[in-house]
């Protein structure tokens, strides 16, 4: 027998697939098992498969795998659509009154329970509580202690009463009762052992949006996209007990330059969004960089291009993130790894933008996003979060950064690339910025100077991170192997997973590099060169990372680079090549 | 910088203006000047967002916080920075291209939620700093190098936008009638909520139709209407709606409108933080037991 259980529940979208799903996993973890759930959804709203899978275990669990033990199959579908991951053991939960299900048979081996989900609910007082009937089932089959459904079905309908709570309650002790007179022959392997831990369940969306919150994000816009929209439905009703605020914008073009005009009044202001939206943002995007204005773009990938699969899984944005939009201007990419730094992530994006004054890019992908995982509460400490922001400066600190006419330089170009940063209202730092390029004063120059000195100093600021911040991966694994597989992003917790069905003498012998700064990143010379093999594992079609690695190691060309606005010259041009070449 | 002492030059950069010469900018300009500093702003609590075009140039020539973004997107800029600041007062100015063509679904939409902005539109009917197209207001006969015979369909009618998003200030001045410019853009300022102040402010190098003569002939001043109540409904309707004519002065206002933050409860300065999380953040986690 496993140590950990799957389960699945599957029907047609709008058969309240989630929400049912959902009350299985917070039950499980109320009970102190880790739990990991995944989601199989169509974009429609009714019609359609969609599915809601937990896997569960007393230990941490970062990854689904291809094996489901118990089912509750709403739809006949639900069976074809997940036969693969059926086996000997697997039990299905069906309501044989179900018009489809009149003439089924469970598929060979696999052990189907018919149980009058419908009729059931209707004794407890309503057709609409069948799913709860059937986790009432899936408590007696799994040998699960019905009363740990009960927190978590209170939780979900609080608002509705006391006699729906009790009404579920009861649906789910007849569904048990069902399965215990019923089924008392029929051998049920599993037994749900249950913990006095205390966790946490969570999907990366809500770290985000809690991690936003924790770092004093006042201000959200966004339009609604899927896999993001939950950040800004997370943020909505809690921000403002914090003192902030959400719009939802009439497109992603107005989204971020609200989200830029709120970081320019001083506040700490963010936008989330998919692959569209971040194409319809890229105009704007350049603008916030080159007014070095901090932001902080939540970028929860999904499958393009163009509308593409748009609740599929997919790490396809990340050439975008990096080179999007016209002209070149420093922007940084930072990408979780799990649920959890989803959250740490943010925090740490919020005073990234604000010590070097430019977008940070947050990225997470559709699996994470819409991935529930339990953490022990402690993985999220509020006490441990620090507010840096950089160089804002007050009143008093004005004059330092003024000219001898006693104006403000805002892009004043200094020798850690960093300027000095005056909130709106405050006395002597009257400043403007402009998408145009700037002097120090942020007015439109074209001078040839001041232009490659701007675009210096802008750069700048990436050393200067390098040098003062701590860009590292996470490793796993063992260290000293031959081979190095290397990640990004949500595929984290699937290869540490996968570690553990390569440890036969004759698997090989893995080193696991997992990266969540994209730009500026670590640099992984010294961990390619030693490797003999190096794979890079990613969930795209052209390897976007694997060309980013790739690239860092490689030292074939040497670059010769005007950016003054003016044309090269043939004579000089002459010159530099042979000076290069020297 | 107390406010009582401030004067309209203050409000001025160092920057000579690129204007051509007689261009309406300059007077459109200079009357918002003046309605701040009668207003009580000074240039260290006022936010001027600038769109791109001739008029974009004008975050440039004053002198505030102010920030000259891209094209057609001065609105939700404006409308960010008063929400995360309400003691700002937020400016935006552009053209009736950055304002209506390419940010006209933005234009729509600030009117609708009545944030406490006030929006000046350059309108010159062309496109000004692309040397000379056919901008959303130009006459449907209007001549220029992308509509050789004019662009064909009817110009757009800012004021009736307006009035269908909700509008709760919709004005129209002329650059060169200084006094009643100035007057009706610090009604604008003063007025609770957005605030539309179409400003005819003429291009004298590519509208040679769009004139000062045409708008000196042609513009009725409602001030001096005495039977014009700017507060009735369905007289401004149908003065905004009247083809033949062009007016001036505030064609509607809604006093009792309610703005955004109100109704929205974002009163707050959002700038300041603390040095850690906020208080009560450890809320969050418990309620993902
Ligand atoms: C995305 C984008 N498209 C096109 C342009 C080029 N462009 C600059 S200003 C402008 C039109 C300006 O007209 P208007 O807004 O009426 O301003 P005016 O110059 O007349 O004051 C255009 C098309 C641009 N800057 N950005
Ligand atoms: S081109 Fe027209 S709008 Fe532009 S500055 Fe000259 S007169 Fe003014
Ligand atoms: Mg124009």
């Amino acid at each position: 027998m496993h140590d950990d259980l799957n389960w699945a529940i599957g029907g047609e979208a709008g058969d309240g697939i989630a929400s049912t799903g959902k009350i299985f996993a917070q039950a499980l973890s109320r009970a102190g098992r880790h739990v990991f759930t995944s989601k199989d959804f169509a974009s429609r709203i009714r019609g359609g498969y969609t599915a809601y899978k937990v896997r569960t275990s007393v230990d941490q669990v970062q990854s689904v795998v291809d094996r489901l033990d118990i089912l509750i199959a709403l739809t006949e579908r639900t069976v074809d659509e997940n036969l693969d991951e059926l086996h000997a053991d697997s039990i299905i939960i069906y309501d044989g009154d179900r018009t489809e299900f009149a003439d089924f048979e469970s598929p060979a081996e696999v052990t189907g329970l018919d149980i009058p989900l419908k009729d059931l609910a209707e004794d407890a007082g309503g057709a609409i509580m069948r799913n709860i009937v059937a986790l009432g089932a899936v408590c007696a089959v799994a040998d699960f202690p019905i009363e740990n459904l009960d927190e978590s079905l209170e939780k979900r309908f609080s608002g509705k009463g006391e006699q729906i709570i009790e009404n579920n309650k009861q649906a789910a002790r007849l569904g048990a009762e069902y399965v215990a007179e019923e089924f008392e022959d029929v051998t049920l392997p599993y037994e749900l052992e249950t913990t006095d831990e205390d966790y946490v369940l969570l999907n990366g969306d809500e770290a985000i949006g809690m991690g936003a919150i924790a770092a004093g994000c006042r201000f959200y816009a966004g339009y609604p996209i899927t896999p993001a929209t939950d950040v800004m439905e997370y943020l909505t009703g809690r921000i403002e007990q914090f003192g902030g605020h959400v719009v939802q914008a009439e497109d992603e073009l107005a989204a971020i330059n609200l989200a830029l005009g709120a970081a320019r009044a001083g506040a700490r202001s963010m936008t989330a969004t998919s692959g569209p939206g971040i194409d319809l943002m890229s105009e704007t995007f350049g603008l916030v960089a080159t007014s070095e204005t901090p932001l902080v773009i939540a970028n929860v990938m999904r499958s393009g291009p163009s509308t593409g699969m748009p609740t599929k899984q997919e790490q396809g944005d990340l050439n975008m993130m990096l080179k999007g939009g016209h002209g070149e201007i420093p922007r940084f990419v930072v990408a979780p790894t799990s649920v959890a730094e989803c959250f740490h992530k943010t925090v740490e994006a919020f005073n990234l933008a604000e010590k070097y004054q430019l977008p940070v890019y947050v990225t997470a992908d559709l699996s994470m996003a819409v991935t529930e995982r339990t953490y022990p509460p402690e993985e999220f400490d509020m006490d441990a979060v620090e507010i840096e922001r950089g160089k804002l400066v007050d009143e008093d600190e004005i004059s330092a950064w003024q000219n001898d006419t006693e104006q403000f330089r805002p892009h004043a170009d200094t020798a850690d690339g960093i300027s000095p940063r005056a909130v709106p209202g405050t006395e002597g730092g009257v400043h403007m910025s402009t998408g145009l390029e700037h002097d120090e004063l942020g007015r439109r120059t074209e001078d040839t100077d001041v232009r490659v000195d701007q675009v210096d100093k802008r750069y700048r600021k990436v050393d200067t991170a390098r040098e003062r911040e701590q860009f590292d991966y996470r490793e796993f694994g063992d260290s000293d192997a031959d081979n190095l597989v290397v990640s990004w992003g949500s595929n984290e917790g699937t290869i540490v997973e996968a570690l553990e069905y390569l440890d036969g003498d004759d698997d090989p012998d893995i080193r696991v590099v997992s990266v969540p700064y994209i730009y500026p990143r670590p640099d992984l010379t010294d961990e390619v060169e030693a490797a003999d093999d190096v794979v890079v594992v990613e969930a795209n079609a052209t390897g976007q990372f694997a060309d980013v690695i790739e690239h860092d190691v490689l030292e074939r060309v040497t670059r010769i680079n005007n950016y003054t606005g003016v044309d090269f010259k043939a004579d000089e041009l002459a010159a530099e090549i042979t000076e290069s070449l020297a | 910088m107390s406010s009582e002492n401030v004067r309209f030059t203050d409000f001025k950069s160092d920057k000579q203006p690129t204007w051509c010469p007689g261009c309406g900018d300059f007077g459109t300009m200079n009357g918002m000047m003046k309605a701040l500093a009668e207003t009580g702003n000074s240039p260290d609590d006022t936010f001027v967002v600038a769109g791109i075009g001739c008029s974009g140039k004008i975050g440039t020539y004053m002198r505030s916080y102010a920030l000259h973004g891209v094209h057609g997107r001065a609105l939700p800029v404006g409308t960010g920075v008063k929400l995360a600041n309400p003691d700002l007062e937020v400016m935006v100015a552009g053209g009736d291209g950055d304002g209506y063509s390419i940010g006209a679904g933005h234009f729509i939409h600030a009117v609708r939620r009545n944030v406490d902005i006030t929006y000046v539109v350059m309108d010159n009917r062309i496109y000004g700093l692309t040397k000379g197209q056919a901008s959303p207001t130009s006459r449907s006969d209007f001549e220029t190098s992308t509509s050789p015979d004019g662009p064909k369909q009817p110009p757009v009618n800012p004021l009736a936008l307006a009035m269908a998003a909700g509008g709760s200030f919709i004005a129209q001045s002329f650059s060169s009638d200084a006094l009643r410019h100035q007057e009706i853009v610090q009604e604008a300022i003063e007025h609770d909520g957005f605030s539309l102040v179409n400003t005819f402010s003429p291009c004298v190098t590519f509208n040679d139709v769009d004139t000062y003569d045409y708008f000196r002939d042609s513009l009725v001043d409602l001030s001096e209407d005495d039977d014009y109540d700017r507060h009735d409904y369905d007289q401004a309707k149908d003065a905004i709606l009247d083809a033949g004519k062009e007016y001036l002065g505030v064609l509607y206002q809604d006093e009792d409108s309610t703005p955004y933050s109100e109704a929205h409860g974002v009163t707050e300065n959002m700038a300041e933080l603390p040095d850690g999380a906020p208080d009560g953040a450890t809320d969050l986690v418990r309620e993902f037991y």
